[in-house]
């Protein structure tokens, strides 16, 4: 599904935030990036969003070469990826329903096709008595699964999620985490950036360890394996 | 409802949406378009008069006429006139008899044409007119024609008609330049307009990018505020110089200078090409304001 092919990264400043890497995560992972701030993770997803170019090396997408895509097919590239972020970014004047339905609008979905999914996806994450409400009238918890509905909502192949427990309580965390393995279990690939130790020991699921721009370790069932 | 129609719906909404977020910022915009395009309408009206007065200047200037002395006979007059036909850059040449003169001139003094009805003998000389194809050749003419025997004198007004030329290329020029600064000017205005609205709406614009929103679908509402904002400035300016013209027109027209009057443009020939470069221009400036303004916005 993912693919690095020799992946340096060497920042205009000088800075080299990877160097040399390889990774293949395949269809259906689950995939933990860990390290330190700094390590070179939100490199990592950066590139897999095409936010930023690689200095070297090949990426590929589903099959698809996203080195060399051109600007105006990132779009389409990143209507296969879903993306979560550590400070949820949802809309503040829509509804938790218009929030997804925004994200099915974009893309050109049916009127239709957005009534019939955007319940669906609200009951998988928990939140259907809530369509109502605003953000800002919900709590972080609930504010991150309305943000990871929208990422799933138009099914992408892959779920990317930057530090998505960074500002939640452990408990809560950990209902996302479960949801997150649902999606996981369905046929979703997904990608997580943290440094959330105990989730990651928790899990027992693939750890990509990246240090000074190295991969240092990767194991199939892995665990943090150092403190943070 | 067809999801073409609804996105459709979308941008308008959006557009207008914005336009009343920034209201005030709005106005100045408006403003701002409306008073270039004023400008631009007055510069344009006074070059689209100047022109006609030009063009007819030109056509009563743009010949040489060479007379004759008075007991030519006729094999000689053809004679001059054959030679005069074969020399370069010469477009044609009339023969004017001196009774087809007077009958001229008589012509042109209109009311008091009778003055002339009390001569005993025709005072004025068989002429040839002589159109050039163009005015600028009109020193190397006069001068091969100069040599001729039989002639009594050649008038050519090759100096007004330069200095008419000289006068209309200056003030279209001048107002080219004007118009062009006064058109960037107001784009910048636009420009910082929709930049408000962008910022507004940054975070919904970032959102949009990582969900897979194309730069078009991005851009239309803003696009489309901006050419709201130039079609109000428009519409607004294509009132005042309307009025304004057809007022002047008007004024000149019922009052004393027939004379001008004649050579004026009458407002209802010029309202619809107005019109359209008008609402053409002012659309123009708003849609390249905002695409400017948001270019920095899209790189995500």
């Amino acid at each position: 599904m993912i693919n690095f092919f020799n992946i340096t990264k060497q920042y205009a400043k000088g800075a080299v935030a990877l160097s040399n890497i390889n990774v293949k995560i395949e269809k259906g992972d689950f995939a933990f990036i860990v390290g330190s701030s700094g390590a070179g993770k939100s490199t990592f997803i950066k590139l897999l969003l095409k936010e930023i170019e690689p200095t070297n090396g090949k990426i590929t997408i589903a099959g698809l070469d996203i080195t060399n895509l051109s600007t105006r097919k990132i779009p389409y590239l990143r209507r296969k990826i879903g993306v979560v972020f550590q400070d949820f970014r949802l809309l503040p004047n829509k509804t938790v329903y218009e929030n997804i339905a925004f994200a099915m609008e974009i893309i050109g979905a049916k009127p239709k096709e957005i009534r019939r999914q955007v319940p669906t996806i609200l009951a998988m994450v928990g939140l259907s008595g809530k369509a109502k409400m605003y953000p800002h009238e919900l709590s972080g918890g609930e504010q991150q699964r309305v943000a990871i509905a929208r990422a799933i909502v138009n099914s992408p192949d892959v779920l990317i999620a930057d530090e998505p427990t960074g500002n939640l309580d452990p408990d809560t965390a950990w209902e996302i985490m479960k949801l997150m393995k649902q999606i996981n279990r369905r046929g979703t690939t997904i990608v997580m950036a943290t440094h959330a130790k105990e989730i990651v020991d928790m899990m027992q699921q693939r750890v990509i360890a990246i240090e000074g721009g190295k991969i240092v370790r990767d194991d199939k069932k892995g665990v943090y394996g150092y403190e943070s | 409802m067809d999801m073409k129609v609804k996105t459709f719906i979308y941008m308008i909404k959006e557009g207008f949406k914005g336009l009343w977020r920034n209201r005030m910022m709005g106005m100045a915009s408006v403003g701002s378009i409306a008073s270039v395009l004023m400008i631009l309408g007055i510069v344009f009206m006074i070059i689209l008069n100047v022109n006609g007065l030009a063009e007819t200047a030109k056509g009563q200037f743009d010949s040489i006429q060479v007379y004759l002395e008075k007991d030519l006979t006729e094999s000689q007059m053809d004679n001059i006139g054959n030679i005069i036909k074969r020399i370069d850059g010469i477009d044609y040449v009339d023969f004017l008899s001196k009774e087809q003169a007077l009958e001229n001139m008589k012509k042109s003094w209109g009311e008091n044409g009778y003055l002339l009805e009390g001569l005993e003998k025709n005072p004025l000389p068989n002429s040839y007119v002589i159109k050039l194809k163009d005015i600028s050749d009109a020193d190397a003419v006069v001068s091969r024609i100069k040599g001729l025997q039989g002639l009594e004198e050649i008038k050519y007004y090759k100096d007004v008609v330069e200095k008419l030329l000289n006068i209309t290329n200056f003030i279209r020029i001048a107002g080219v330049i004007i118009i062009g600064i006064l058109i960037f000017i107001s784009m910048f205005v636009v420009g910082n307009t929709i930049k408000l609205t962008v910022i507004a709406r940054s975070k919904e614009i970032n959102i949009m990018k990582y969900v897979g929103a194309t730069n078009w679908f991005i851009r239309w509402p803003f696009l489309v505020e901006g050419m709201l904002l130039g079609l109000l400035g428009s519409l607004i300016a294509l009132g005042i110089v309307g009025l304004g013209y057809k007022r002047i027109f008007d004024l000149v027209t019922q009052k004393l200078y027939v004379m001008i009057a004649a050579y004026m443009i009458p407002a209802s020939v010029v309202m619809g090409n107005l019109a359209i470069i008008f609402i053409v221009l002012g659309m123009g400036i708003g849609a390249l304001g905002s695409i400017f303004s948001m270019r920095k916005f899209l790189k995500v």
